[in-house]
């Protein structure tokens, strides 16, 4: 059935120390075979090598060894290899891992070998769609096949993408819940006949109704925005800066745009002199926002300063609570340090009881920076590691460039270890999500219209349930007949 | 007693309730000889419940009934007293038609056209036991006199006859509905022969006597004027001759119920069978909404003939004693008296799941089963199945292909489907909800959707064919009449002035059409500006007006129903093992085989089988076509 034997380089492409190619299918092994070369302890080079029948590898044993060219012999790379036999296998399959170095060159030639001997290219997402072709994708416990299937995706994908799309799932799945909700409403009312509408006392709903329905119409519009690409640039990881006025933001946001790669936003208005800056983090797009910014002098500042902040936290990813290190800490700090201790328990409820005051600082979305290391020291730093429980300050100078790399760290690594608690600028990856997102919009804005216009309730149901449906064909509880297309039209996003 | 042979049949039906009476006349009306066993002549289509046709979504299967070529449509018009669209102030989708039946006059009229049906034996008579062949196939019933009558199809209709036990708080004894001879005999041979029984449970209110109620404190409701018939083939039926009347319950009522909720059958303890959620007793009603202050009722006549009065939304089976409190505690039933009490109902009926979507038994061949055995309740539930389980023994003689009708062509499909699909886990009523398809599904245009059909099965006769393509083309010709009409704009605002709508600034010529798609536009006050508006029929106004001003939602609509089609024609291969495929999870792979679905749609809506499992069995689908997957995988 699976004639094809495949092979793809299973990590992404860049600097990396090790990279590893994959092959799926009956000739795995043999191909392996003729790639590898056992190598003798103490001996180098695969000229002194030994051969390994395909039957002679041990199941799931690692070998180290060379790579040869099989036509000229020669050796391409010092590799581990393993072998692992059908069906206990991620795609149910035979399959073979060629661990190498991480070089494209390395990664390039391995490849090309294993295809000048037979196996195919992989298309996206095909280890995976083996894998759920052959059952060894557990659907049984999944609400979707989508789901469990990028739970279990091998593309070059991180797990904090992996962890956006189930956010991503979960985001629809709650509107498709309201949805229902108001579905199961209008039904109920449909099956008494007039006669019988005293009985249930259940008038006037229509209102309620409505309410709910632009609610979920402009949740639907929040996500269909963040769907084409250069929206998603320009809005990268969304990290806030805020503090009390004259805490050391700007001059603090300026300093990490030094230390990163500023980003040349394309599009115009972004420039250097509005509020919104935008930083290469280690390959992330991260916008920094300086809560006050340059507007800061503009207007009546100390009552703008705390409400600023609680807006742009709601907005952002990653928060970066800045307080003046040269001044003791006063009730402003306290009361936006408040604020966002709302956001903390959301974010991981449990903290408040496992993190006291001392533990590490590996908080997610939320970190305290106390600017201005450089001049004399007048915040208390213990009092400063209280306001938060859980949150370590990190002591940094703006002006010296000192602590700059850790807040850096921290974001990148909050973003990677799926901590930061995102907002929705990435979600919606891909055209077949935003389709059915925009088909979802359009019947629920029609559902309101219909309700307006004093329709009855049996047509309004039926764009709810048109909507419905088209949040289900996301998350697949939406059965449709070409379900399968969808699902594996989903792998293409990234690789 | 000693068995003997009688002359065979095709079809022999067990039961002439009202799914009885629509197999044994369409078996009949297929050319099949057919045998209709009743256990009393008097009970032939008997109305032992409520003494109306027709409601929400009931009102709808009638009319499908009826298009068919079925009889139910016809019976009451013949013979109603009172006839009310029900959910007028609603969408269309949702207007269902209903009507008071003189009950003794509908057992009369339906058990007379049995009588006058050609290939129609109608015999009073108990089967007891069914006769199979090799364990698997049904091939006649024998009696309690001993007769034998083979037939090539059975069908069971034995509503709540079936081991039937009758309860009033804690006595009980066998008994069928209205205190006729329960089936108990069959019951016992059923259950020897394997087949799963469970128990179901249903009630009836008492009846009480017009002459003891003071009509002044009810609530008068009058019936429409003009009254719209069920059938497509009546005309001009006459007018109302009675009215229902509304009354309520009081805090005192409710008070004699709590008191006395212990000796009531089931918070007693004194039966198991499980009751309808949709349809409460009085004791449930009070337990359940405690802060209720009261609970609304239908005084309903039962007939011209009879005093008799049913009094809708009061079943219980509390103890006669406290039933005359109870009932007397009602405004304007004070000194009712009460001429039948209220009883609870137990019956046997089938797991529905053990059925295909043709009605026929999986495991016992040629054997079809409808009605309350199937574990529906309501007359118009009973029928709708009866017709389809008639067509299909008579088919399957024939050896014809069963007929079966999807969610997106009817009501009887929804039905049907949903009992043979989700089972049922207590006594299972049509509604409107349910049927996703509705806006397409209406009563006003159940001809248009299957007369068709019955005429190709040879049920709908000629008649009723070329009236439907009369409805047809009329109804085309109208709303293309009204789509190539114009009207001047200085008349359309004048119009609209008048009929309140808004009115735009006068300009060129309007659609007619278009006009009618307002909101506070009618097909008759459009009348107005309509010059050239022709003779049109009731008919097709009606059909006019709700394919124009709809037309956006109707066509929403048929788009939802393409997409169910594609479902609904993946097939899935008759023996499949589910067991052995690879992925679908055990509870799912146990519904599977248990329901055998024909289509990967109807495997959708099985309970415990989840999207999931449904991704699962169509990549395996794909797989042992060779195709599809291969598409995908380029």
């Amino acid at each position: 059935m699976m004639d094809k034997t495949i092979v793809a380089v299973s990590t992404a492409y860049g600097e990396g120390g090790i990279g590893i190619v994959r092959m799926s299918g009956d000739r795995a092994g043999e191909i392996l075979s003729c790639l590898f070369r056992r190598g003798a302890a103490g001996a180098r080079g695969a000229g002194v090598a030994e051969p390994l029948a395909a039957t002679a590898f041990q199941d799931r044993r690692m070998y180290y060894g060379y790579i040869a060219d099989p036509s000229s012999g020669k050796t391409i790379d010092e590799v581990l290899v393993v072998f692992m036999r059908a069906p206990r296998t991620y795609t149910g399959e035979d399959v073979a891992e060629i661990h190498c170095h991480g070089s494209v060159v390395s990664l390039r030639r391995i490849l090309d070998r294993a295809l000048s001997l037979g196996a195919s290219l992989a298309e996206p997402g095909e280890f995976t769609k083996r894998a759920f072709l052959n059952g060894r994708v557990d659907l049984a416990q999944a609400d979707a096949v989508i789901d469990l299937i990028r739970a279990k995706t091998e593309m070059g994908y991180t797990a904090a993408i992996d962890r956006l799309e189930g956010r991503f799932s979960r985001r629809v799945n709650e509107m498709r819940d309201a949805l229902t909700d108001i579905l199961a409403e209008v039904i109920v009312c449909m099956d008494y006949p007039d006669e019988d509408a005293e009985e249930r006392g259940d008038h006037d709903s229509a209102r309620s109704v409505e309410a709910r329905l632009a609610e979920i119409k402009r949740s639907l519009d929040d996500l269909i925005a963040t769907a084409d690409t250069g929206k998603m640039i320009r809005d990268g990881i969304g990290v806030a800066i805020i503090g009390k006025p004259n805490a050391g933001k700007s001059s603090l946001l300026n300093a990490l745009l030094r230390e990163d790669r500023a980003i040349v936003s394309a599009t115009p208005g972004t420039t250097r002199d509005s509020i919104d800056e935008y930083v290469d983090m280690e390959g992330l797009p991260v916008r920094l926002t300086d809560t006050a910014g340059l507007r800061e002098a503009e207007t009546d500042v100390e009552a703008l300063g705390v409400e600023r902040s609680k807006e742009a936290m709601a907005r952002a990813d990653v928060v970066v609570l800045t307080l003046d290190g040269s001044r003791a800490l006063d009730a402003e700090d306290r009361e936006i340090a408040d604020a966002l201790a709302g956001r903390l328990r959301e974010e991981r409820p449990e903290a408040d009881r496992s993190a006291g005051a001392a533990a590490p600082a590996p908080c997610g979305g939320v970190m305290i920076v106390i600017n201005k290391s450089d001049l004399p020291t007048a915040i208390d730093r213990d009092d400063a590691a209280r306001l938060l429980p859980g949150i370590r300050p990190i002591e940094v100078s703006a002006k010296t460039g000192k602590g700059l790399g850790a807040i850096t760290d921290h974001i990148v690594s909050a973003v990677y270890g799926g901590a930061v608690k995102q907002g929705e600028s990435l979600l919606v990856t891909n055209a077949a999500h935003k389709e059915s997102l925009t088909r979802a919009a359009k019947e629920t804005e029609h559902a309101g219209r219909a309700l307006r216009a004093g329709e009855a309730l049996d047509f309004v149901e039926t764009d709810i349930r048109a909507a419905c449906d088209a949040l289900g064909e996301i998350t697949g509880s939406t059965v449709t007949e070409d379900i399968l297309d969808k699902v594996f039209s989903r792998f293409c996003i990234g690789k | 007693m000693t068995p003997y042979e009688m002359e065979p049949y095709d079809v022999i039906v067990v039961g002439a309730g009202h799914a009885g009476c629509e197999a044994g006349l369409a078996a009949a009306r297929l050319g099949k000889k057919t045998l209709m066993l009743t256990i009393s002549m008097e009970s032939v289509a008997m109305m032992p419940c409520n003494p109306s046709i027709g409601g929400t979504g009931k009102g709808q299967l009638v009319k499908e009934i009826d298009a068919l070529g079925g009889e139910m449509g016809r019976n009451i018009d013949k013979t109603f007293i009172q006839s009310r669209m029900l959910n007028a102030s609603k969408g269309p989708a949702v207007h269902s038609p209903r009507a008071q039946a003189d009950k003794q006059r509908y057992h009369e009229e339906m058990k007379h056209t049995l009588e006058m049906q050609e290939n129609l034996d109608l015999r009073q008579g108990e089967a007891i036991d069914l006769l199979m062949e090799e364990g698997r196939r049904v091939t006649g019933v024998l009696l309690k006199s001993g007769a034998i009558y083979r037939g090539k199809a059975v069908v069971l209709a034995t509503g709540t006859y079936l081991n039937g036990r009758v309860h009033v708080s804690d006595s009980s004894w066998p008994s069928g509905p209205s205190g006729l001879t329960p089936s108990l005999a069959l019951a016992e041979r059923l259950k020897e022969k394997g087949f799963a029984l469970r128990r179901f449970k249903t009630g009836t209110p008492a009846r009480v006597l017009a002459h003891s109620l003071d009509y002044s404190k009810f609530r008068e409701q009058k019936g429409d004027d003009p009254v719209i018939p069920f059938s497509f083939m009546s005309d001009g039926i006459g007018e109302n001759k009675r009215s229902c009347w509304l009354a309520w319950t009081n805090e005192a009522s409710h008070r004699i119920v709590s008191e006395n909720i212990e000796k009531t059958a089931p918070y007693g303890g004194h039966t198991t069978g499980v009751g309808p959620r949709y349809c409460l007793s009085v004791e449930d009603k009070v337990s359940r909404f405690p802060d209720r202050l009261r609970h609304q009722l239908f005084l309903e006549p039962e007939g011209l003939s009879t005093e008799e009065v049913y009094v809708q939304g009061m079943s219980t089976s509390l103890p006669e004693r406290v039933q005359v409190a109870f009932y007397r505690s009602i405004e304007g039933l004070e000194r009712a008296e009460i001429s039948r009490y209220a009883y609870s109902i137990e019956y046997d009926c089938l797991d529905p799941l053990s059925l295909t979507a043709g009605l026929e038994h999986r495991t016992a061949e040629n054997l079809f089963c409808a009605g309350q055995l199937n574990g529906s309740s309501g007359y118009e539930e009973a029928a709708a199945q009866g017709l389809i389980a008639g067509i299909n023994a008579a088919r399957k003689i024939d050896g014809q292909e069963a007929f079966v009708l999807d969610r997106s062509e009817a009501y009887i499909g929804v039905l049907i489907d949903d009992l043979v699909t989700k089972g049922a886990d207590e006594p299972y009523r049509v509604m409107t909800s349910g049927a996703e398809f509705r806006l397409v599904l209406r009563q006003d245009n159940a001809d248009l959707r299957l007369t068709e059909k019955g005429y190709a099965l040879g049920l709908a006769s000629r008649a009723r064919y070329e009236r439907y393509l009369r409805h047809k083309e009329e109804t085309e010709e109208e709303i293309a009449r009204l789509e190539r009409s114009f009207a001047d704009a200085k008349d359309v605002a004048v119009f609209l002035d008048r009929v309140g709508g808004a009115v735009q600034e006068p300009r060129g010529k309007i659609r007619l059409a278009d006009l009618l798609k307002r909101p506070e536009v009618t097909y008759d006050n459009l009348g107005a500006i309509d010059r050239e508006r022709p003779e049109v029929s009731a008919y097709a106004r009606v059909q006019a007006e709700i394919r124009i001003k709809y037309a956006g939602y109707i066509e929403k609509q048929k788009n939802q129903i393409e997409r169910f089609k594609r479902l609904e024609n993946k097939r899935i291969p008759e023996g499949l093992d589910y067991g052995a495929l690879r992925g679908l999870r055990a509870e799912a792979a146990q519904k599977l085989s248990l329901v055998r679905p024909e289509s990967v749609g109807r495997a959708s809506r099985i309970a415990g089988v989840s999207p999931a499992d449904v991704n699962v069995l169509m990549v395996h689908l794909a797989k042992m076509n060779g195709n599809g997957r291969r598409r995908d995988e380029r």
